[in-house]
């Protein structure tokens, strides 16, 4: 250690690998003191101009802000606010373009000065060293202050640094071509540099203090030693100039001969890094209370008449910048943010200055040709030589063009710092650092997709678990549920014994059915039987349906009234259709009536797409259930009326029967319906099989005909009583219903849009095929 | 001592069983596009190529040779290297299942390495005693892997390059081993025996 | 009498190599090499179902039983490369059958169109989906793979599939494909004001 502070004192360097001595071309602006500019006429903001996190906007559009006045504000720590750099009102908060060479919007904010540049309330502070720590601190973070020297990196994370700190080294080497803007600041402002170094010394404590500043700069040296002259522990050092010595893993090794190892930090070898603006912002910041709202920016290139180093506020347009300095529009405009050496193009130049912009340069063609020379790499190895982090760009740019993602990884590619040495001496003119920077960001992108692969997984493979689990749970509840119910049926109570014999006559019935069709298809052909399974099927399938709707319907919205007369004007055409078929044969009559139901199920579908939604709702709802109940009534009566020449005495029965039942309210008629189906039935059934053995077919071919007859009955008395009912709820239904079927009509509005775009669809594809 | 030194000279470099004998030439091509499988294939070949060479030593002298059987030697040699072979195989998926599947079929495939049984065989033919059998054997394997090692740096570099169409892939490699040969043929003479 | 002789020492020979083989099996048995696994860890995970199979283990099980390597939509080129070099296989360009499009994708539910069905829930491989039934549903989208098995499901077909935005932290230099101004109001200007073309270099 002391041999480095020996050397350091001797003024004895280390030298970093690599390095290049482009010219220096700082001597447009280096002799011109920083000259303050007009007020632009718009102020673009980006809410974030850091390495980190946008803060939440506290002022809305319309607003009127003070000169210094904090914009956004945070608790996150990687988050740094925005403040105003003068006084005037918020025009508008949007997306933006934005500094960055993407080209990409961002949010923004857009400052219209009103000129008189009112500064807010600012509490100067006296002595701060008064101070904790942590209120200094955080007075650095509440004023913004990010790393200016191009990072842009939150200050106060660095500054909260918890091992011992031996060296602070305050940047000021500034060794890329064209720029001065530290150079002119050192100058100009060099008491309140050493003021901010002071109080960076009091927050961090560090062994020593070193002031790099590169020998290009004597007057900035001469200023500095000047100020620094009275404190003990800072020493300024003179280096030699060479790009990039600026850079934090080469300035370092240059000082103090140590090297950063790869993917570790600076403080982990107890060292802290600070650009000498940073400085200058933080001592504005703590005792002044001055948040980062302007910065120097040096104006620069041979297209500008008047390059110079300008105390610019943040968020002024470049444009305004330009015009300030004279920018001659060239005919190919070519705008660099930054140096030349590691600034970007600027895609569109009405974008705003950002904390980290020290450059403008605007060069003509001749100065920095923006042409595409390049050729094949001539494997000479140059870039090798001039690399400061010692890496081999010829290998990277080889496997970074054949993307070859693992061996660049293997080659150290995200050691490089872009510094552009490499891309500089390159005789093929191979831009080199465009390579790696997509090489970087492919990579990147590779590793978030392989986290979300694995988390994809692990989700996948958890949702597995889960059903597999909940079948095993179903299984067991299945399983026990049986058991149970072999268990309660084997037992010798009444309820098994009805259960049982519930079972036995389902048994029957489904016996019945099945001699009934077999004698059917001995006599008639295939597809009627099927038709005619179908529409007995259909037709109890149907009763439980109107049962079902019926008990809904006591929640349904209005207007069923218009919609049961027009269902059943196609109901009833199709009814005197079906009577008008010369029908001997009930099955025929059947099939009639199967066709029937469906084309009128399709007139008022088709009636009800065009209709509102609301009423769309009501009608396909209540039409299905309605056109379901008139036409199985009307195919039902045809069957009966068949029938009934046979069984008069049986139906005036079931009728008697059928009227008690409907004089119920809905819901019990509904359950009273299904219950004395199946009692009747089971009577019927148990009756026959008790009386007549020899006739038992015949019988059973009756008491089906029989129930289909009961169901018709009951069916006609619940449609009657349905209509009844509804004509005297019509007028209560709207005042009552509307909020619970409002969501049901969503719902049913919903599904019905999306029938009809599936309808559509299929219309569409039968018209093109 | 000098007998054997200049044997393992001639067998690595002026009589290169690769480029010199043009023996071997199936794996040469085959696994030397990575230098990590051209690596795992030296030290597999190394082993399989000594240990065959001594056991084919042994079994000649011992079983063959005193039973009037010598006619039987590409036959007895062939089973012992696919033993031996077969062997390697299994020791290397226990030790190194990467390797064992970056190799894939080219770690059986040795046995059919005409190296392997030329060393055998060119054992036998030139009256080697035991312990020249082994460095030759031995030597055998060096070169064979210092040639494998070099040309597959020389394809990786190529896979990147800019080769022109009509040369892309096996071509360009076919032309490189071909001047790695020529290179090669410049060691004759280095030794003489 | 040589033959028999011949056909004896070769014979032991065999015996004595093949007992020293059996040997050595049994001494350095390893497991049943995790090639699936292998596999599966280089599949994109998005349990799509592309591949026509349900889900990546199952695609990763087929590859190891000789199935096609270039099946995989999401995966891309990229996969079928790693897959062929595992497999030792040649490298295939993907299957045409497959959409042009895969840009990545993550669904969205238009929630005013949603009814609550839960159809889509059950739909997804990897649970991304919030929601009950009779309540909003709503998509996780960072747990999305993009793999639209819930468009389908669907009743009321609110879900669709937008493209993840291209942000300044995932933009990935591609400086030939930034929008280009034209201003063709200056006279003296030769051609027109291009800003970009910038570093116009060899697109990769």
């Amino acid at each position: 250690m002391s041999s480095i502070i020996s050397r350091i004192k001797k003024g004895q360097w280390w030298k970093f690998h690599g390095g290049i001595h482009p010219p220096q071309q700082k001597h447009f602006t280096y002799n011109k003191p920083i000259r303050n500019i007009a007020m632009p006429e718009e102020l673009i903001l980006p809410l974030k101009q850091h390495i980190g996190q946008k803060g939440e906007l506290i002022v809305s559009v319309g607003d009127k802000v003070l000169k210094g006045q904090p914009l956004t504000q945070s608790h996150h720590p990687m988050a740094v606010p925005i403040h105003a750099p003068t006084s005037g009102t918020v025009k508008a908060i949007h997306d933006a373009p934005v500094a960055h060479p993407s080209g990409f919007n961002e949010p923004c904010l857009f400052l219209e000065p009103d000129g008189n540049d009112t500064w807010k309330k600012r509490v100067l502070c006296e002595n701060y060293q008064q101070l904790s720590h942590q209120a200094i601190i955080d007075k650095i973070a509440n004023a913004g202050i990010a790393g200016m020297g191009g990072a842009g990196f939150p200050s106060h994370i660095k500054l909260n640094t918890k091992p011992e700190i031996e060296f602070l080294i305050i940047n000021g080497a500034e060794c890329e071509p064209y720029i001065t803007a530290d150079d002119l600041l050192m100058r100009e402002h060099c008491n309140t540099i050493v003021e901010g170094i002071k109080i960076l010394d009091y927050i961090l404590k560090p062994q020593h203090i070193l002031i790099a500043i590169e020998d290009n700069k004597p007057e900035a040296i001469k200023a500095i030693q000047q100020a620094s002259a009275n404190e003990n522990n800072i020493q300024v050092c003179v280096i030699p100039t060479k790009y990039p010595t600026g850079g934090e893993k080469q300035l370092i090794k240059t000082l103090t001969g140590q090297e950063v190892p790869h993917g570790a930090l600076p403080n982990s070898l107890g060292i802290v890094m600070q650009n000498v603006a940073t400085c200058f912002a933080i001592a504005e910041a703590v005792i002044d209370d001055i948040p980062l709202i302007r910065r120097v920016v040096t104006v620069t290139g041979k297209a500008v008449e008047k390059p110079q180093n300008v105390w610019a506020l943040l968020g002024t347009p470049v444009k305004h910048l330009l015009t300030q300095c004279q920018y001659q529009p060239q005919p190919k405009e070519h705008l660099i943010m930054g140096g030349p050496m590691m600034g970007f193009s600027l895609p569109n130049s009405y974008v705003g200055i950002i904390k980290t912009t020290n450059c403008i340069l605007a060069p003509t063609a001749k100065e920095i040709p923006n042409e595409d020379n390049e050729v094949e790499c001539i494997r000479c190895g140059q870039c090798a030589d001039v690399c400061p982090s010692q890496l081999l760009p010829q290998e990277l740019q080889w496997h970074a063009k054949a993307k070859n993602y693992d061996q660049l990884t293997k080659y150290n590619l995200f050691d490089c710092i872009e510094c552009g040495a490499c891309a500089y001496v390159c005789p093929s003119q191979i831009p080199l650092v465009y390579y790696y920077r997509i090489a970087k960001a492919e990579i990147r992108y590779q590793q978030q997709q392989e986290l979300k692969a694995e988390k994809a997984k692990a989700r996948f493979e958890a949702r597995k678990k889960r059903l597999a689990l909940e079948k095993i749970k179903r299984e067991e509840k299945h399983r026990k549920a049986a058991e149970a119910r072999r268990a309660a049926m084997n037992s010798n109570s009444a309820e098994a014994q009805s259960a049982k014999s519930a079972v036995a006559a389902a048994l029957a019935r489904a016996k019945a059915k099945k001699a009934q069709t077999a004698e059917q298809q001995e006599s008639s052909k295939s597809q009627e039987n099927i038709v005619e399974k179908n529409t007995s099927d259909k037709k109890s399938a149907v009763a439980a349906a109107i049962a079902r709707a019926k008990a809904k319907k006591s929640k349904t919205a209005p207007k069923v009234e218009e919609v049961v007369e027009k269902t059943n004007k196609p109901a009833k055409a199709a009814a005197t259709q079906q009577e008008a078929v010369p029908a001997v044969d009930s099955k025929k009559a059947q099939v009639a009536a199967a066709i029937a139901r469906a084309k009128a199920k399709k007139e008022t579908q088709n009636k009800t797409t065009k209709t509102t939604k609301t009423t769309k709702a009501d009608q396909t709802k209540s039409s299905n259930t309605t056109t379901a109940k008139p036409d199985a009534t009307k195919a039902t009566k045809t069957v009966t009326k068949k029938t009934a020449e046979k069984q008069k005495a049986t139906s005036k029965k079931t009728q008697s029967k059928a009227k008690p039942a409907a004089s119920t309210t809905k819901k019990v008629t509904a359950k009273a319906k299904a219950a004395p189906k199946r009692t009747t039935a089971n009577q019927k059934v148990t009756k026959d099989t008790k009386t007549n053995d020899n006739e038992k077919t015949n019988n059973i071919a009756v008491t089906s005909a029989e129930n289909a007859e009961i169901k018709a009955q009951k069916i006609k008395a619940a449609v009657a009583k349905a209509k009844a009912k509804k004509a005297a709820e019509t007028n209560d239904a709207n005042n009552q219903n509307t909020q619970e079927s409002d969501k049901k009509q969503r719902i049913a509005a919903a599904i019905a849009k999306a029938k009809a775009k599936k309808q559509q669809l299929n219309q569409q594809q039968q018209e093109s095929t | 001592m000098t007998d054997y030194l200049l044997l393992l000279v001639g067998t690595v470099l002026v009589n290169n069983f690769v480029l010199v004998k043009f023996l071997g030439l199936c794996p040469f091509m085959g696994v030397s596009s990575r230098v990590e499988t051209a690596i795992g294939m030296s030290f597999a070949t190394t082993f399989v190529m000594t240990l065959a060479s001594l056991l084919s030593y042994l079994v000649n002298s011992y079983i063959l040779a005193p039973l009037g059987l010598e006619y039987l030697i590409t036959m007895a040699f062939i089973l012992v290297i696919a033993v031996v072979v077969q062997f390697t195989e299994v020791v290397v998926h226990k030790t190194s299942a990467s390797l064992y599947r970056t190799l894939g079929i080219f770690l059986p495939l040795i046995t059919t390495n005409c190296a392997v049984l030329g060393v055998a065989l060119l054992n036998f033919y030139q009256q080697h005693n035991f312990f020249e059998s082994i460095i030759y054997g031995f030597g055998a394997a060096v070169g064979f892997s210092l040639v494998l090692i070099m040309f597959s740096a020389m394809r990786e570099k190529l896979a990147n390059a800019d080769v022109p169409t009509p040369f892309k892939g096996p071509a360009i490699a076919m032309i490189t081993a071909g001047l790695m040969s020529l290179a090669f043929m410049g060691f004759t003479g280095l030794v003489k025996f | 009498m040589t033959i028999v002789l011949a056909i004896l020492v070769l014979g032991g020979i065999s015996l004595l190599f093949g007992a020293l083989l059996g040997y050595a099996a049994v001494k350095f048995k390893v497991e049943a090499d995790p090639l699936v696994d292998q596999l599966d860890a280089l599949l994109p995970q998005t349990q799509c179902g592309q591949c026509g199979y349900p889900g990546c283990k199952p695609y990763a099980e087929a590859i190891a039983n000789g199935e096609a390597i270039n099946k995989c939509a999401p995966g891309g080129e990229d996969t079928i490369k790693k897959i062929a070099d595992l497999m030792g296989v040649d490298v295939q360009p993907l299957d045409e059958s497959h959409a042009e499009d895969n840009s990545p994708k993550v669904a969205f539910i238009i929630e005013e169109d949603c009814i609550g069905c839960t159809k889509c829930i059950q739909a997804c491989p990897v649970d991304a989906i919030i929601g009950a039934a009779k309540q909003m549903h709503t998509i996780i989208a960072d747990e999305c793979t993009g793999c639209d098995l819930c468009v389908a499901p669907c009743p009321v077909d609110c879900i669709k599939m937008i493209p993840i935005k291209q942000t300044t932290q995932n933009w990935q230099w591609h400086l030939n494909r930034i929008a280009i101004t034209e201003i063709h109001d200056d006279e003296n200007l030769d051609d027109s004001n291009k800003h970009q073309d910038n570093n116009k270099v060899k697109a990769s």
